[in-house]
Formats: C-alpha cells, structure tokens, sequence
C-alpha cells in the first residue's frame, strides 16, 4: 500500500486548534509524499499553517485526522513516549535559534540526542566527533556555544541533528538569523548532506534565495497546499560561495 | 550504576552554574540535618545515662519487701511486721521458674571502727548472690563465700566510701574493723557505682554475711529468727520480669497461708520499672527534639523545590529541546530529580558532619553527654534522599509534561 520510495506520505491531515470556544482549523486537509532523498522547501505567509505542519512532521504535534507514515511507521496515533523514540532515531531538527545548550562543549551539545539511547560513551564521543568533522568543526569541539560565531552555531546544531543518522532533517527558519553569507555556507551544507549522505531536507524558510537550494518547493497559504512545485535545476551552494568575495581565511576553510 | 553516576555529573554540573544559589538552597537541609543529629544525639545522651543508673541497680531487679498487714481495722506500713524469711527466699530460688536468684538481706545503722578512725553506715547482711543480683564486681579482695554465711564467719566487704574513710587510700584488705566489739576482716573492696539514681551513695555500706549481721550485729528479730528486711530477686530475662512477679507472688501467698480476697502480707517492687518509666519520658523527649529539628529539614525541602521550580523554569528551551531530541518522559522526570536529590543529599551529608561537630561541642562545653548513633546518621541521609525525591517530583514532573513545542517556543 505505502510507496517504498516516499519517506513521508500524509493524507487528508487536518489540525484544528481550540481557541477558547471557537475552533481554529489550522490545516484543513492537506495530502503529499516526499520522496527519498527529497529536498523540500516549506515556504509561506506566517498563520498558513506551516509550522504547525512542520510541527507534526517532526513528531512534535498529533494531527487531530488524516493520516501520517514516516519511513512506513504509522504516527499520527502513537504515545508522547513512542514519538520521542520515533524523534530520536528518524528526525534531526534544525532550529532558526540554534538552541544548544549553554556553558556546555561542543561535542557534548552534539551527543545529545546520544544520550537518550543505549550507545556507550566512548562511541557517543566518537559518532560526535565524527558529525563535527561533517560540518567542518574540527578543533572546536570543546568551545562552549558562546565562543562560537552564529554560523558555527548553527553547524554544530546540524551536526547535533545528524549525530542520530535520522531519516530527514527539518529545518525550521534555520537561515533567520544569520547573515546572507552564512546563510548560503549552511545551505551548501545541506546540499551536500542531501547529495553525499541521501537524507532528506525539509527546510522552512521566508526567504526566496533559500528556496532556490531545494529541489521542490510547496507553498502554504490559510492551512492549505497552494502550490508543489519541482525546481529542475536547484542552484548550487558551494558554487554561489565561491562567486563571493572572500571575507576572513576562516570562511575559505569552512 | 554507571547510568545513576552519569546523571548526577550531570546534576553536580547543572548545580554548579548557579553556584550561589545552590550552595543556599542546601543550607536549609545542611542546618535541618544537622539539627536532628544534634537534637537526637542529645536525647539519645540522655537516654543512655538513664540506663547506666539503672544498671547500676542490678538487672532485672524485684525486691520484695515486708508487707503492710492490717490488725482490726489499722493498716500498718509496710515492713511492719517481719513476714519475710531467709526460707522464703530459697523457696523463690528453687521453685519459679522465672527467677534466676533470690538474695534476702536484712539491713541496720552501725559505727565500724578502725584504729582512731571511725565512720557510721549502713550494714546489709547479704547472701553471696546478692553481689550477682546487683551487678558488684570486687576492686580488691573476694566477696565472702556461702561457707563464710554458713559458718557465720567475721568477715565484711567494704564500699567504697567506706574504705576512704576509714582507710584513706591503703587497701584495707585483709585488714580489721570492729562493728559492736566484734572484730571483722576486711575481705574485699566493692568497684564503686556511684550515686543511686534518687541520689544515695551507693558505695557508702557495709556488706556482712547475713548470718552473722543477724547472730552479731544487727541482732536477731525476736520472734522469728529467719526474718529478713527485704528480698532481692533477679528475673532470668528482661522479658520474664511480670511473670517473676506472679509466680513468687503465687508462691509467696501460699508459704503464707493467705487466703484468697485477703491483702498480701508482702510488698512486690520492680524498681526497673521506675526507671523504665523515667528512660521512656527520655526517649519522648529525644522524639521531641528529633520532630522539632525535622520540621526545619522540612523547610528545607521547601526550599529545594522552591528552587527547582525555578530551574524548571528557567530551562523549559532545554527541556524542549531534550524532549525534541528523544528524551521521553521519564528521562526528563529522572534528570530534575537526581537533581534534587543530588542537592539534598549534597547537604546531608554536609549537615552530618556539621551534625556530629555540634554534638562532639555540646559535649564538650555544656557537659551534656550526647550520643550519635550510625542509625541516627543513616537515617539523615536517608531521611535527606527523601525530602530531595518528595520535594523534587513535583518539579520534576511539572518539567517532564511539558509540551515540547511550547517548550522550544519559551522566551
């Protein structure tokens, strides 16, 4: 019945909210697949239901019906506990605030998700060590996130998300508070992890630019899919880096 | 194991960021520790003084006394009337079965002489197992023997006392006093026992065989000549002391012909009972003081939840952020609460070492005997392990049932 191919397949979901004594139906029925090694930008006006999709994409929310399978396990009707599972072992979150821990290493903000499974410690320090290296971090583990640039911030975050070896990766606003030259460094980033490494990107953004990385864009608009579109030729990341002028030796490594 | 360690490293270091405010939030469990420790080894000091005196009046201790008899309608006292004998004391050795010993003793005023010197005390005219039944041990010299009463022999056991006053600090063993023109040997000194707990010198006496207190001495009771001042019995255990009671009761009513409805002729007094009394108005008093001291290790727990409520709180981006990353509920639960208990087991066992530093001082300066039992500490700790898991659950929980999205939303 489900398409081998599709990481996410959600029918018919609907999401209404109480807001006192009137209903607020946030998502009013919304169907789609994403396929494997899919790279999806979320885009839409703030109220149109994106971040609440978002939200039960990433097992953070129940949709009130429809349905919704995630590497073929039915979700939309399991535990707080079992989609925590779920959480840890299928999705990597990426936030626009970076949200590590603070007065906290490096490599220890990256074992996180780790540390909710059976792995021993030493293999937690190494699969860490390993997800730094990925984002280009090496030699700055044990620098505590406020000796860090936003930038940097921001990829110790994706390598917290990748430390798991998750199915997908969302991304919400991860871009918002960086500047536009960070900005693209992370898309190149993900580029790369969506090409090299086949997970699948779902990345909110406000931003058109950033859109243009994904290779399928979905527009939202009042809880509903206003538009899914395929983008033949996404731009690439790394080649618009090389296109900009060089700022600091730093970034040449990054 | 290695999981419990992990988490508390992460707790001591979770605590150290906010190094002010948590070293203030265990002063209220170090001080509430402390004060139950100090409190309770105070009582238990107490306590233990209590039963140092009455073990100083022989274990397991009944004296039976002569009893009050009624002759046409006057009540006399007791002792009145000499009702008690040697014969009756043997006949309680022999046939209760809950009696170890019975010891008659009769006792009388007497001025002992040594040389120049001279002093007046008490005599008690004793058995040989009078020493057991008050727990005597000898400092110098042997107590006198059954042949020694069998054969009335002039001999004496000093207390204490005594033998300073008569002798200063020479052992008088094997030395002469002469009681009423009779010249005894001195065949032992008594280890003293100090004061009786209703404050008599228990050293100041004279110990003679009974037969010879009675024959030379005191002098004989004119109409029985077996009579005795009092009965010493011994129950063989602790627990066997009310049925000591009934059965040399039982006996002692018939030897006597009593008939039944009529008034004993004898006096039964279990002194451990007194003393008893006195140890358990102690103990009620160490319970005071421990449940006073407790409600401050309460107030610290207070705290601790007060803080941790705060914590909770101020971490609730973390706490979505964890629940983000697969932390589920008990995760999340179990962290703030090792938390909690880290902190107030932290200050328990500051608050012990603070707690047996008090006592050792009150000892010290206020001459006040305290005793801290390990009991007493394990039961602090414990007792702090479990003011931090009380205290910290709801914390804890509150943290462990948030809602995640909102969680990573909190500015």
């Amino acid at each position: 019945m489900s398409d081998p191919s599709a990481v996410i397949e959600i029918k018919d979901l609907v999401k209404d909210y109480k807001l006192g004594e009137l209903p607020v139906h946030v998502l009013k029925g919304i169907s789609f697949d994403i396929q494997r090694g899919d790279f999806v930008s979320i885009m839409g006006p703030s109220g149109s239901g994106k971040s609440t999709l978002m939200n039960i994409l990433g097992c953070l929310d129940k949709p009130t019906s429809g349905s919704y399978s995630l590497d073929g396990i039915p979700v939309a009707r399991l535990s707080r506990d079992e989609l925590a599972g779920i959480r840890n072992k299928k999705i990597g979150f990426v936030f626009q605030q970076f949200n590590l821990l603070a007065r906290t290493a490096a490599v220890e903000n990256v074992e996180l998700p780790l540390m909710y499974t059976d792995v021993p410690a030493r293999e937690r320090h190494d699969r860490a060590m390993k997800a730094l290296a990925a984002v280009g971090l090496t030699g700055r583990e044990d620098h505590q996130p406020s000796q860090l640039s936003g930038g940097q911030q921001q990829r110790v975050a994706i390598a917290r998300s990748l430390v798991n070896d998750p199915k997908i990766i969302l991304a919400d606003e991860p871009t918002g508070a960086l500047d536009s030259r960070t900005s693209i460094e992370i898309m190149a980033i993900f580029q790369r992890l969506n090409h090299d490494d086949g997970i699948t990107m779902i990345v909110v953004t406000h931003d058109p630019d950033i859109a243009t990385y994904s290779n399928r864009n979905i527009h939202f608009k009042d809880g509903r899919l206003q538009l899914d579109e395929r983008i033949e030729h996404p731009r690439d990341a790394r080649h618009d880096l090389q296109q900009l002028p060089v700022e600091t030796p730093e970034e040449v490594a990054a | 194991m290695n999981k419990i360690f992990a988490s508390m490293r992460i707790a001591l270091r979770a605590l150290q960021v906010n190094r002010t405010r948590s070293a203030l939030t265990m002063l209220g469990i170090i001080i509430g520790v402390a004060a139950v420790i100090a409190m309770v080894g105070v009582g238990a000091g107490a306590t233990d003084r209590i039963q140092q005196q009455i073990q100083s009046m022989g274990a397991n201790l009944i004296i039976v006394l002569p009893g009050s008899v009624s002759s046409n309608g006057v009540r006399l006292g007791s002792g009145a009337v000499a009702s008690l004998t040697q014969d009756d004391a043997k006949a309680i050795a022999a046939e209760c079965p809950s009696v170890s010993l019975a010891a008659p003793a009769v006792r009388g005023n007497v001025q002992i002489v040594n040389g120049n010197s001279n002093w007046a005390t008490t005599a008690q005219g004793v058995t040989p197992d009078y020493m057991t039944i008050r727990d005597y041990t000898m400092l110098s010299g042997q107590f006198f023997t059954t042949q020694d009463v069998d054969a009335a022999a002039k001999t004496a056991v000093l207390g204490q006392t005594v033998a300073q006053n008569l002798f200063g600090i020479s052992d008088p063993t094997g030395q002469v006093v002469i009681i009423k023109n009779v010249p005894f040997t001195v065949a032992g000194v008594l280890t003293p026992k100090g004061q009786s707990p209703t404050g008599q010198d228990q050293d100041d006496v004279i110990l003679l065989p009974i037969s010879t207190a009675t024959q030379k001495v005191l002098g004989a009771n004119k109409a029985n000549a077996k009579a005795v001042g009092s009965l010493m019995v011994q129950a063989s255990r602790a627990g066997t002391m009310d049925q000591a009671q009934q059965e040399l009761t039982a006996l002692l009513r018939e030897r006597h012909r009593i008939q039944p409805g009529e008034d004993d002729d004898f006096t039964v007094r279990n002194l451990t009972e007194v003393y008893a009394a006195q140890e358990s108005s102690a103990q009620v008093m160490s319970i005071l003081l421990g449940a006073i001291a407790s409600v401050s290790l309460i107030v610290g727990g207070i705290g601790i939840m007060n803080i941790m409520l705060v914590s909770v709180t101020e971490r609730t981006r973390e706490i979505g952020l964890r629940q983000a990353v697969g932390a589920k509920t008990r995760d999340i639960l179990s962290q703030f609460l090792v938390e909690a208990v880290t902190l107030s087991l932290l200050g328990g066992i500051i608050g012990i070492v603070v707690g047996l530093t008090a006592s050792l001082l009150i000892s010290h300066f206020a001459q006040w005997s305290t005793k801290v039992s390990l009991l007493s500490i394990l039961l602090a700790f414990l007792f702090s392990a479990l003011v931090g898991v009380f205290f910290g659950y709801y914390p804890a929980r509150k943290a462990a049932y948030m809602d995640p999205i909102e969680a990573l939303r909190y500015e």
